[in-house]
Formats: C-alpha cells, structure tokens, sequence
C-alpha cells in the first residue's frame, strides 16, 4: 500500500520524467554539444586548436592568473569564516553580507571598476603611467578582476561548516595550552578539510572560467592577454568553431572534473560539507 | 600582516568582556584584519571608485546617460529576461528539487550533479553551446525554426541562457529545506482527508516558499547582470536584444566612460537592492524556523 505522503506511481513516473527532459534540454544537451562540435571535424583538428601557440598562450595566462588568485582567495576565505564562524562582534552579519556581494554583482561592472581604478583616466592610472607600471590590459588587471569575482566561493562554503561544528574543539584545545596556529592547524583544519576543498575546486572552476570582468580588462590582446575563455570568443567570432569549441571542451572538463569531485566529496563526507547554495 | 589595523582594537577589546567566562577564541584581530584588508581593497576600493565617479557626473548629466532610450531598453531587457527566467527556473527547480529529495530512481545522482554543471561551466563556454544547439542550424533550433519559432539572436535567446545559468540557485536552496521537513504535518493532513495536492498547496508550499522565493531572488540577481552566457545567443541589437552589460562594453569600446560608469551605478544599486532583499527573505525564514 501507498504510503499517504507520496504520489501515486504515475504521477511520480511523470513528475521524474519532466524532470530528468528538462535536465536534458537544458544543461545536458548544451555539455554534449560542446564535445560534439569539438570533435566535429575530427581528432586531427581538435588537436591542431589545442596545441597552436595562441591557444597554449592562452592556457598558460589562464594558470598563471589561477596559480595566484587561488591561494589569495582561499587564505582569505579561511580568515574570514574563522573570524566570523567562530568570534561574536558588531557588524557580523554586515560583513558576511559584503563578503556575498561580488556574487550579485554583474561581471561587466566588475570590470568597469578596475578600468576606474586602473584605467589611463583612472583614479590611480596618471601615477601608474607615470611609473611605468602596467596594469591594465595586461596580465595584473586580469589576476585583480579574477580574483574579485571568485572572492566569496570559500568564505561561503567554510563560514556555514565552521558555524555548524562550534567552537567547543578549539577550545579543548585551547585550555590544554594549544597556540592560535596550533589550534587552527591540528583542530579546525582537519574538521573542514573537505569542505575547504570544495571551496578551493570551485574558486579554481570560477577563476579559469571568469569571462565578463577579465574580458573588460584585457584588452584582448591574442596571445598575450587572452585568456582560455576569450581565446574561445576570438575563435567563435572568427568562425572558427572547431577550435572555438576544442579550447571550450578543455574548460568544460574542468567543470566535469570538479563537479565529479563535489559528487564525491558529498557521497564520501556528507557532514563535513555544508549545504550552501552558491 | 602580523597586527591588526589599529582601528579594529577598541572593538576586539570592548568584546573581550563577553569570553572572559569561557577560554578567549585567539586570533580575532589577525583574520578580521585581513579579511577587512583584502575586502576594502578588493571589493570596497573599486565599488567606491563607481559610485564616487558617476555622483561626480552630477544630476542631470548621470540622468542622461544612465536613462537613455537605449539604456532604458538594456534595463528592461536585462531585468525583464532574468524575472522570465527565474519565474520559469521556480516552476522547474521546485519539481527538480522535489523529485531529487522524494524519489529514488536510477541516474538520480547523476541528474543531481548534473545540477551543478552552470555553477562550474564557464559562462563563455555555456554561451557557444546553446547557441551551436538553438541556432537555427542546431539540433534543436532547426525543427523549431521549421514551425516558426525563434530562439537564438532573439530575445527569448536571453531568457534561454538564463534559465540554464539560474537554475541550480533554485534547486540548490530548495532541496535543503525539503529534505528537512518533518512528514508527520503532511501524515496529519493526510489523516484528516486532504488529497496529495491540498496537502502541497495548503501544508508544503508554505514551509517552502522562503526557500523558493531565496532561489528566485538569487536566481534573477545572477540573471540581471549576466554577461558571458548570453551575449553569444542574444543577437545584441540595441533597442532589441542588447543586455546593460553589453551596454557598458560598448560604451567602454567607445571611451564613452561617463555612459558606462552611470549605467553601472545602475546595475550596482539594483545588486545592492536585490541583496538586501535576499536576506530580509533568509533572515525571515531564520526567525520563523526558529521561532
């Protein structure tokens, strides 16, 4: 017999069906398509768009620009869900809310910002100029605008998980003579590993992937300043889709990969990953 | 970094009093410092720089630039397609959500992780993919096309882009709350003879509203300012399919920087708005749950 807090076998055989379609249509068939267009004209060709020097440029910016934003961001994210996580004081709740508001903001403004700040009638450009310091359309104004829009990933992720498991560890630990750093590193750490690793795979995803902010602040430059996402814009306006699409299924394999991550990080360590919309 | 800027002292002091009866959390200053340093000079230096550059444009003149007809035509296609959007995102990521914590079928964590696949897909990448498949030469844009409908280079490419990208807000913070919710009110209400759609109407929706109007707000947020996923399906015509962002890129391509700023001041203070918004919503449903 049914139980009187479920459907009917039809109704949930439809109600799975509508659901698993529009999965399809909408993020399933998009996912595949990349790959099939990447590999359209044959493996000869997806090949030949990966290793040509502009697109290898491309990798190369994109890894330097991840190699710096992520440890930033992730030290950073550490600091404020400790400071927020585990400490009480004025204007908690204001910060967390500014620590979210990169995520609201659109990625063209993001750009715009730095342009302001940075840019030759910038707040800061004349003085820039006048040291011979380069900013914009060039390598750091890339790393800067990244790194503002894949600000919030781990603090978000960390802050909900260090808030969920108190503070009551910490300060065992602390009564038994355990320094900050002790206590951070042989208390805390361990119990958010997991979820700090989700943080840091997500920031990575975000950070190879940014296209609005980096496109504003680049300059486009082939083979200097453009990144694996504008080298795929380039391609795509050139019309040529094979290597627009082969430079795309590299980045969508980085999603895959870090979604088959989190997919196991869950299934592995369900508690020690808080539940966070992102 | 070793020390904390000295403004944050009097507050780590003043709050000192509350852990005396328990051991003091260490290390306050220092990662309050740094999160306070990195975030000023981040986040809160260049948002300044906006709002500071485009009051220094004056009334009139920000008016002009930031409400032309073209901007006015940006707005209304940027904040009209994230709101179709999330509409549409609410009806499917709600009967997502339910059918991934209610039943179990096979592939239900493949379609769960599947999911996630926006938050993690470059938006660039996502851009191309749906154009490739709801152009008319796409696999589904073609038998579409051949009944009359448009997709791509069209408005409603706008709204298409969004859905994929707002999606997971919706089901993501549903889930939770569904997953939570005691079934002994629906037993009871069951019990007392309502049918599985009054029970729904009358006893779940209500827990789950918040959440759902979260996931909305989240989702049109995301929407409003979305740059990369649609500008490759959009067709960017101004007056007709032209989003703000693109806007400001224009106008920046132009070294029209005073339309740009004003047009960003904008989209900030709607962020600001929608922020806010979105935790009176959380804050709300904190309270209640709670209380």
């Amino acid at each position: 017999m049914r139980s009187a807090t479920t459907e009917p076998r039809g109704i949930r055989a439809t109600l799975i069906a509508i659901a698993l379609a529009w999965l399809a249509l909408i993020i399933l068939l998009p996912l595949v398509a990349v790959f099939v267009q990447a590999l359209s004209k044959g493996t000869g060709a997806f090949w030949a768009a990966i290793v040509e020097p502009d697109a290898l440029a491309a990798i190369r910016l994109t890894l330097i620009t991840t190699i710096v934003v992520v440890p930033l961001n992730s030290v950073f994210g550490m600091c404020a869900a400790w400071a927020i996580a585990k400490h009480d004081f004025r204007g908690r709740d204001l910060l967390t809310s500014l620590i979210d508001l990169p995520v609201s903001v659109s990625p063209v403004v993001a750009g715009l910002m730095f342009v302001l700040l940075f840019g030759a009638n910038g707040w800061f450009g004349p003085w820039l100029i006048a040291h011979g310091v380069r900013i914009m359309f060039a390598v750091p104004a890339i790393v800067i605008a990244t790194a503002f829009v894949t600000f919030p990933y781990v603090a978000r992720e960390l802050i909900p998980l260090m808030s969920a498991q108190g503070k009551a560890e910490e300060e065992a630990a602390l009564t038994l003579g355990a320094g900050f750093f002790q206590t951070f590193w042989h208390v805390t750490l361990p119990n958010i590993r997991w979820g700090l690793l989700y943080g840091v795979l997500l920031t990575n995803a975000r950070a190879m992937g940014e296209f609005g902010a980096v496109s504003v602040v680049s300059g486009h430059i082939r083979g200097l300043t453009n990144t694996m996402p504008l080298h795929v814009e380039v391609l795509y306006n050139e019309y040529n889709f094979v290597g627009a699409f082969a430079v795309a299924s590299l980045l969508a394999l980085l999603a895959l990969v870090t979604l088959a991550a989190k997919s196991l990080l869950e299934w592995r360590h369900r508690d020690s990953i808080a539940a966070s919309g992102h | 970094m070793t020390t904390a800027p000295a403004f944050l002292a009097p507050a780590a002091t003043g709050r000192r009093r509350l852990f005396r009866r328990r051991v003091a959390m260490p290390g306050l200053g220092l990662t309050l410092g740094v999160t306070l340093l990195w975030l000023g000079l981040l986040v809160l230096l260049p948002i300044a720089a906006v709002v500071i550059r485009s009051l220094g444009l004056g009334p009139a003149h920000f008016a002009e630039v930031a409400f032309s007809a073209r901007a006015l035509a940006a707005y209304r296609l940027s904040f009209g397609a994230a709101l179709a959007a999330a509409a549409i995102n609410g009806v499917f990521g709600l009967l997502i959500a339910w059918v991934l914590v209610r039943y179990r079928f096979p592939g239900r964590r493949l379609a769960s992780a599947l999911v996630d696949l926006p938050f993690a897909l470059p938006t660039a990448v996502a851009g191309i993919a749906l154009t490739a498949i709801y152009a008319n030469t796409g696999v589904v844009g073609g038998p579409l096309g051949a009944i009359g409908i448009k997709l791509a280079y069209n408005p409603a490419g706008v709204v298409l882009a969004l859905i994929f990208i707002g999606l997971p807000f919706v089901v993501r913070t549903v889930e939770p709350v569904l997953a939570d919710l005691a079934q002994d009110i629906e037993e009871a209400a069951a019990t007392l003879g309502a049918g599985r759609l009054a029970v729904f109407r009358r006893v779940l929706l209500p827990e789950i509203l918040p959440a759902l109007l979260t996931g909305f707000a989240l989702a049109f947020a995301r929407g409003v300012g979305e740059y990369g996923s649609v500008i490759f399906i959009a067709g960017n015509m101004p007056f007709r399919s032209e989003i703000a962002p693109l806007l400001i890129v224009t106008q920046l391509e132009q070294f029209d920087y005073e339309g740009a700023t004003a047009i960003a001041a904008v989209m900030l203070v709607a962020s600001f708005a929608m922020l806010v918004v979105i935790n009176l919503i959380q804050a709300r449903e904190r309270k209640w749950r709670d209380g």
